[in-house]
């Protein structure tokens, strides 16, 4: 079960914006979705190692040369505000 | 020659008529791009011009492939050309590079006809995702085409592309391929650079392509597998891809996981199977049952790590680098309003899923347990493979439904993906071809039933010879009624 305040805290970290409607539906649907997560628990993992990668691979290393990157001015061809060459962001304190 | 003529021949057939000479490069785009305009199924997003298009065909190459148009999915960057994964964030997102298997294509002389409609970030089984409308099924536009790759799956079904390049994660290129009656390849993982492929789960993503047959979908890997300095993950198939040529299956030791399969699966997509798999009989090959334990369990996994996954990479949208922006009161305000504006609900619930399993305090019971469980399942499969040679499912449980069918329920959604996440989550390759048709339930004309053949990590040749062989001797010849191919 996941509650209102879960899904609050969870939309924060997630830094999503949530109408009242869809809290509601988020608390409904997570929960019933995590019902159905929660049948792993029934599975005996004991002295399993995790899985975060299929293919067995071991330090994939280049030499450490300069080469040309993707220029400035592309980079920011599709930012929304560009400023003097940067990517320009409102203040992280909200105007009084 | 007529261009009706041409529009129904294969990738192979069209690449032999240009090297004939009975059509030239120019001719066969210009009339791809004639039936792209004519798309009733809002399979493209974007389409080539002919002049823009032309100048590619000009400077083909010399490879047997050139002047072979390619639809490609959405979710591939494209420098210069309009990148949006499904999404209303990536809005007016024109990228500055363009994706490694774009590219392989492009240098092998394959124009590109357009972009084709997707779920939004790769998210889903219907394309009822898209922050652009849905893509209707060929055979039926009164339901899905499957998805994410539907567009793909749509526009190769219905005559609108000779074929095209998708994605797959959990079963995105398989399911749609098997819902519109076309072949769809997921090679395995590291198989194909995922360079410039906007990222939705990384440890599982993989591009294929999605063909009218088996021929076609080994052409199209062959002109991609490969390493790629772009991406560290990949590493190609040794030896290549060759055009398989198998006519029998003897020797060839098939198993059915009768502890997966079964569950929510459809009387006429059973029988599809059960007489798909008498045909490996007659062709030599031997059916054995195989145990698949904890494969049951690959969707709770899967939806667990994909979200989790794709939490992560979707903090990149953020109204900063590219795409829209809501607000700018403040930081933060930026941040939320932007991406509750951007993100369509399913990719909403994923990223909330997913955050959620990466938490303080729920990380180990989740993210950390769905991690093992994945372990337990490559174990399976390489178990499975000591007693046979393939493993084979019916693609799907269901043929196409309805629009609307199953948006209510997220998890009857996810259940469409039952028989393909668990061969993602083992990283391994996985083909569907088309097997016969079915009545949906509830009765009306059949539709395309799809047959799925996993094997073990980078043995896609073999894999592409059993499902030719087993191709030939099922003679699925089907177009959707009314498409022009």
């Amino acid at each position: 079960m996941i509650e209102r305040e879960q899904v609050l805290h969870v939309a924060r970290l997630s830094r999503l914006k949530l109408s009242e409607e869809e809290v509601a539906v988020l608390e409904r649907e997570l929960s019933s979705i995590l019902d159905h997560v929660d049948r792993l628990a029934e599975i005996d993992i004991e002295g399993v190692e995790p899985t975060s990668h299929v293919v067995p691979l071991e330090n994939v290393l280049r030499e450490d040369l300069p080469r040309p990157s993707l220029d400035r001015r592309r980079a920011l061809e599709g930012a929304p505000d560009p400023y003097e060459g940067a990517f320009r962001v409102p203040s992280p304190q909200a105007e009084a | 020659m007529a261009d009706r003529d041409l529009l129904r021949a294969t990738a192979a057939e069209t690449a032999s008529l240009i090297a004939d000479g009975q059509v030239s490069a120019t001719e066969c785009l210009d009339a791809w791009l004639a039936r792209v305009g004519e798309d009733d199924l809002n399979g493209y997003l974007w389409k080539a011009d002919a002049a823009a298009a032309g100048q590619t065909v000009d400077r083909a190459a010399a490879d047997p492939v050139a002047g072979v148009p390619v639809a490609v999915k959405d979710i591939f960057c494209t420098a210069g050309v309009p990148t949006t994964a499904g999404s209303r964030i990536l809005d007016g997102y024109l990228p500055p590079y363009t994706a490694t298997a774009v590219s392989r294509l492009a240098a092998a002389g394959v124009p590109m006809l357009g972009k084709t409609n997707m779920d939004e970030f790769a998210m889903g089984s219907s394309n009822e995702n898209s922050a652009f409308g849905p893509v209707l099924n060929p055979w039926d536009h009164g339901r899905v085409p499957g998805g994410s790759s539907g567009g793909s799956a749509a526009v190769v079904a219905g005559g609108l592309a000779p074929w095209a390049l998708g994605t797959d994660t959990g079963g995105s290129i398989r399911q749609p391929a098997a819902l519109c009656g076309i072949v769809g390849l997921k090679p395995t993982y590291g198989a194909i650079s995922r360079y410039g492929m906007i990222a939705f789960a990384s440890s599982l993503d993989q591009c294929g392509p999605l063909t009218r047959d088996v021929t076609d979908a080994a052409l199209m890997l062959s002109r991609l597998e490969g390493r790629d300095e772009m991406d560290s993950t990949s590493v190609g198939i040794e030896g290549g891809v060759d055009p398989p040529s198998a006519t029998d299956l003897k020797g060839l030791r098939f198993g059915i996981p009768a502890d997966l399969i079964g569950e929510g699966m459809e009387e006429g997509v059973r029988e599809v199977f059960d007489q798909t798999a008498a045909t490996i009989e007659r062709l030599g090959g031997s059916i054995e049952s195989i145990k698949l334990p904890h494969s049951d369990h690959g969707i709770s996994a899967y939806y667990v790590l994909a979200p989790a996954e794709a939490s992560t990479n979707l903090s990149r949208y953020d109204g900063v680098r590219y795409g829209i922006r809501e607000s700018n009161a403040d930081l933060d305000s930026m941040y939320e309003e932007t991406r509750g504006e951007g993100f369509g609900p399913e990719v909403k619930r994923r990223i909330m899923l997913g955050t959620y399993a990466l938490s303080s305090g729920y990380y180990e019971a989740y993210y950390g347990r769905a991690q093992r469980v994945r372990t337990m399942i490559v174990r399976d499969f390489t178990a499975a493979f000591e007693q046979v040679d393939f493993v084979i499912t019916p693609t799907s449980p269901t043929v196409a439904f309805g629009l609307g069918e199953k948006t209510a329920d997220p998890w009857s959604m996810y259940l469409n993906d039952l028989y393909t996440v668990p061969m993602s989550l083992a990283g391994i390759p996985a083909i569907s071809i088309p097997a016969g048709t079915a009545e949906p339930a509830g009765g009306g004309p059949g539709l395309p039933v799809g047959f799925q053949i996993a094997a073990p990590a980078f043995s896609e040749q073999s894999l592409l010879e059993a499902a030719f062989a087993l191709e030939g001797a099922i003679g699925f010849n089907q177009a959707p009624p009314g498409a022009k191919r």
